[in-house]
């Protein structure tokens, strides 16, 4: 495997299709990058020709009222965010940044790779991810055409919803070069009820029961013992493990579901309350899984089933010193294992599969990710019509050759 | 409408295709004699009309499985159809084609409330899922206004809106997971129980496909847990602006109010008359807006969204003070489509999406289309999201009526595309807008979405005639031009 002999930096749609165009005629394996921040994600594709969007940059059009930015995929989303601040709106879709996990700087991430990575953070469990707020792109594909599709207003059926395949597609399908999305109101405040002390099996349970209720609980993570001495909580709520639920609206919403929230879940104990200021920290730890920064560990991220979170880890517990944390109700597993060559990629699979959920090595050292399949293998079946439709868009197989799967996409 | 071509082979093995489909499907699975087929010919969309081949109802997946790979291997086309409820054409038959019904798929399979999701299979009705649900306090949010009769299966393959929607999401934000079986019989899962399926989003662009990429025998679906209060506003406007206005203003004020839906002058009045539930009759515009959430949060929000109206110079501003007159509001909007019917002896529901901003602008154009074609329009508008229903209203029974009808909603989809908007909002492609297609798409644009439909079924047998134009054969979309050693850029660009 060597390092990208060649590095291009486009300015406009035109020139990426000429740079794809000549990669296809000199058959080079391109590497699609905006910040970079994610480039440590997937197998590693060995790619000959780095194909840099950074300088694709700048909101095309943003109408609050409208619901709808459109911004050119190589814009970052600390830009877009601050500009959606200012009108008091949000991706509600809430990006993880995976800058700090994967090494990196923190707020680099463009636009682009937020979408092409379908980053998501706590809410959505509420709110969807962002594929759920992505109306419509332009992209050059991998037979080196600008296309389009979806469109620039909220609610849209006309044609395939190409905007789904491309989210979370890492490059592999087209470049993209503008995206629109759908933006929201950024609640007037917020709270957290955090419940000391549960098991895991009891946490899922009681968030089972928060995210079940008319509260409209919009984060609901559990932190066990040690995961939750390093998270952003009061001293006090450190001890031991912490079960945070979180409310988001206005002012006299919010209060009045914290009343009736912490009442339905007494059997499970007194929850203490953070305000807005704890609650804005505490679930931005949680969403860019601060807790296994600056270690070593190789990182899984299990999606699985809500209720079926705590036998998934206690089952790879069994067999390795791992440590987990749960997001989405139970339904998402921050797992950080021991290093091993494999990082323990049977152990983890075995838990996953059986439930229907899956899992994605996200930070593994490069021999690691070249050694083991980083992304859930699919059965036959599947797996060929997976290859159909990246040759659908990518005949040649240029775009990020082998990054999801290693016999081809 | 241009269907395509039938295969006069098909037409004439249509016994014996019958006979294959008995073996797979036994009892009275397969439909031949033309008295029963009629109950098949149509669909929603009732201006066109065709007898299917045959109808085929199965019961399993591994029916389905056999039934595609037969029709694959014998090159037999399909066509899917849930409740026939589609207001695009999006069951509607070919001559030479099986009619897949899937309505014997009517079973809830699961409910499982710890992970909030229910596992049903494609013909059960969308009401059905909120029934089996609502006892223990959930319900499945999209609510197409169909939904005593759609069945889920079509919801996904038309990915089906409602006047929840700006708040809850489409059919697509609330479908976890589905079964579905290609052209040659494979079976295949794509997500399930947990969010966000592995690989690439497959689920994301089955739901929406309009049936032509591969039939689905299992859905699972998120529920929600029902809010504990609704409130509604009824809002009166002398100005088709300043209710505009009140929309964009309650949105600026951060509030996505549950549903938000407008009407026009004419809308009201053939609403007014017929359910009698006092609307205003001196208005331009009329916007109802409900609000969902725990008392403490309708409250609350009832009294902002009460002063933003009063602000845009609302004429009439009531606020439901009981379940009864919460009901009364929704009644006119929700019988707007047989109001209209009671005025004229046909409509033609329009369903383009439109940037908000600029309904003032659509509603006046569409006046002056109105006077050129002759014919009347009312329009019902989910305002919160921009998504336009013109009811055009006619009389089939006069000769060119139909045709001018038609024209004159080509026309306000084209205009919708040009203020920025979309073709269809929630209705799908069909074949009633497959043709104005390349007002919204060019050919790349759309040869890219071919190929994707070409990766799931190559030789073009499941619901050919929707969605596409022109129907390109399979391999002369995939081939590639790449001019090696005649290129422009012969060597490394440097930008």
């Amino acid at each position: 495997m060597t390092a990208p002999t060649e590095s291009l930096k486009p300015v406009c749609d035109a020139e990426i299709a000429e740079a794809v165009i000549w990669a296809a005629e000199k058959a080079r394996r391109i590497e699609v990058r905006g910040a970079g921040s994610k480039a440590m994600v997937g197998r590693p594709i060995g790619a000959d020709l780095v194909l840099d969007v950074s300088a694709l940059t700048g909101v095309v059009d943003y109408a609050p009222a409208e619901l709808v930015l459109t911004a050119r995929a190589g814009t970052t989303l600390a830009e877009v965010e601050a500009l959606l601040a200012g009108a008091r709106q949000m991706l509600a879709f809430e990006p993880m940044d995976f800058g700090p996990l994967l090494g990196g700087p923190a707020g680099a991430a463009t636009l682009g790779g937020v979408i092409a990575s379908n980053a998501s953070g706590p809410r959505r469990l509420k709110d969807g991810a962002a594929r759920d707020h992505f109306l419509g792109f332009q992209a050059v594909s991998g037979r080196g055409e600008a296309f389009k599709a979806g469109g620039k207003v909220v609610k849209n059926v006309t044609g395939y919803d190409l905007s789904k395949l491309m989210a979370g597609s890492w490059g592999t399908l087209s470049v993209l070069t503008e995206v629109t999305l759908k933006v929201l109101p950024r609640p007037q405040t917020c709270a957290t009820l955090v419940l000391p002390g549960l098991s895991d099996a009891e946490a899922v349970r009681a968030m089972s029961l928060a995210v079940g209720s008319p509260a409209d609980v919009s984060g609901a993570a559990h932190l066990p013992a040690g995961v939750a001495a390093r998270a952003a909580l009061p001293k006090a709520l450190q001890a031991g493990s912490a079960t945070a639920l979180r409310l988001e609206g206005f002012g006299p919403s919010v209060a009045a579901r914290a009343r009736s929230l912490a009442e339905s879940l007494a059997t499970f104990g007194a929850a203490a309350v953070l305000d807005a200021p704890e609650t804005q920290a505490f679930w931005a730890h949680v969403r860019d899984v601060r807790a296994f920064v600056g270690d070593e560990r190789p990182v899984w991220r299990i999606s699985a089933p809500p209720m079926a979170g705590p036998a998934i880890v206690a089952a790879i517990r069994a067999e390795t010193a791992c440590e987990a944390y749960y997001d989405w109700a139970g339904g998402l597993v921050w797992l950080a294992v021991p290093r091993a060559p494999d990082a323990w990629a049977a152990v983890v699979r075995k838990g996953g599969g059986a439930v229907g959920g899956h899992a994605t090595l996200i930070r593994a050292p490069a021999e690691v990710r070249a050694a083991v399949a980083v992304f859930e293998p699919e059965p036959p079946a599947l797996a060929a019509l997976t290859r159909r439709v990246k040759a659908s868009f990518d005949p040649l197989n240029l775009l990020g050759p082998g990054r999801l799967f290693a016999d081809a996409p | 409408m241009k269907m395509p071509a039938p295969d006069p082979k098909t037409l004439a093995r249509r016994g014996e295709i019958a006979r294959a489909m008995a073996a797979i499907v036994p009892g009275e699975g397969v439909i031949t004699d033309a008295e029963s087929l009629r109950a098949y010919e149509s669909d929603g969309l009732t201006a066109y009309r065709q007898s299917p081949l045959l109808v085929v109802l199965p019961q399993t997946t591994a029916q389905v499985s056999q039934i595609l790979k037969w029709c694959g291997e014998n090159h037999v086309r399909i066509v899917p159809r849930g409740a026939g409820t589609s207001l695009s054409g999006g069951a509607l038959p070919l001559e030479d084609g099986i009619l897949l019904g899937m309505a014997r798929f009517n079973r809830v399979l699961e409910i499982d409330y710890d992970n909030r999701c229910c596992v049903v299979q494609p013909g059960v009705t969308n009401l059905a899922i909120t029934r089996a649900v609502e006892d223990a306090g959930f319900y499945y949010a999209p609510d197409p206004s169909s939904q005593i009769a759609c069945s889920i299966g079509g919801n996904v393959a038309e990915n089906s809106g409602g006047v929840h929607c700006l708040k809850y999401g489409l059919t697509t934000n609330n479908v976890l997971g589905v079964e579905l079986v290609l052209m040659t019989g494979e079976v295949v899962r794509l997500g399930g129980k947990h969010l966000d399926a592995a690989g690439y989003d497959l689920l994301g662009v089955m739901v929406g496909s309009e049936g032509l990429l591969a039939v689905v025998t299992e859905v699972t679906v998120r529920i929600l847990p029902k809010p504990a209060t609704l409130r509604a506003l009824l809002l009166g406007f002398a100005t088709v602006e300043a209710g505009g206005q009140c929309v964009a203003d309650i949105i600026g004020a951060g509030i996505i109010p549950a549903g938000m839906e407008m009407m026009d002058r004419p809308a009201i009045h053939a609403a007014e008359a017929f359910v009698h539930v006092g609307y205003p009759l001196d208005v331009e515009a009329l916007l109802i807006v409900e609000l969902d959430g725990p008392e403490a949060e309708c409250s609350h929000l009832l009294d902002a969204v009460m002063a933003i109206a009063q602000a845009c110079g609302a004429v009439t501003a009531r606020a439901s003070g009981s379940e009864a007159e919460r009901l009364a509001f929704w009644a006119g909007r929700k019988a707007a489509f047989p109001a209209v019917g009671r005025i004229s002896p046909d409509y033609y529901c329009m369903d383009g999406t439109i940037p908000r901003r600029r309904l003032p602008e659509v509603l006046t154009r569409m006046r002056a289309l109105s006077e050129h074609h002759g014919l009347g329009v009312a329009n019902v508008f989910h305002a919160g999201d921009g998504n336009l229903h013109p009811l055009i209203l006619y009389d089939a029974n006069q000769p060119g009526q139909l045709e001018r009808a038609e024209a004159f909603g080509a026309d306000i989809l084209r205009l919708c595309v040009e203020v920025g908007g979309v073709l269809t909002g929630e209705h799908g492609v069909g074949v009633e807008k497959r043709d104005l297609m390349p007002e919204m798409f060019s050919p790349v644009d759309l040869a890219h979405q071919q190929r994707l439909k070409c990766a799931f079924d190559p030789d073009l047998l499941l619901n050919p005639g929707k969605v596409f134009p022109t129907l390109h054969r399979c391999a002369e979309l995939g081939r590639v031009h790449v001019h090696a050693g005649r290129t422009a850029f012969p060597d490394l660009p440097r930008f």
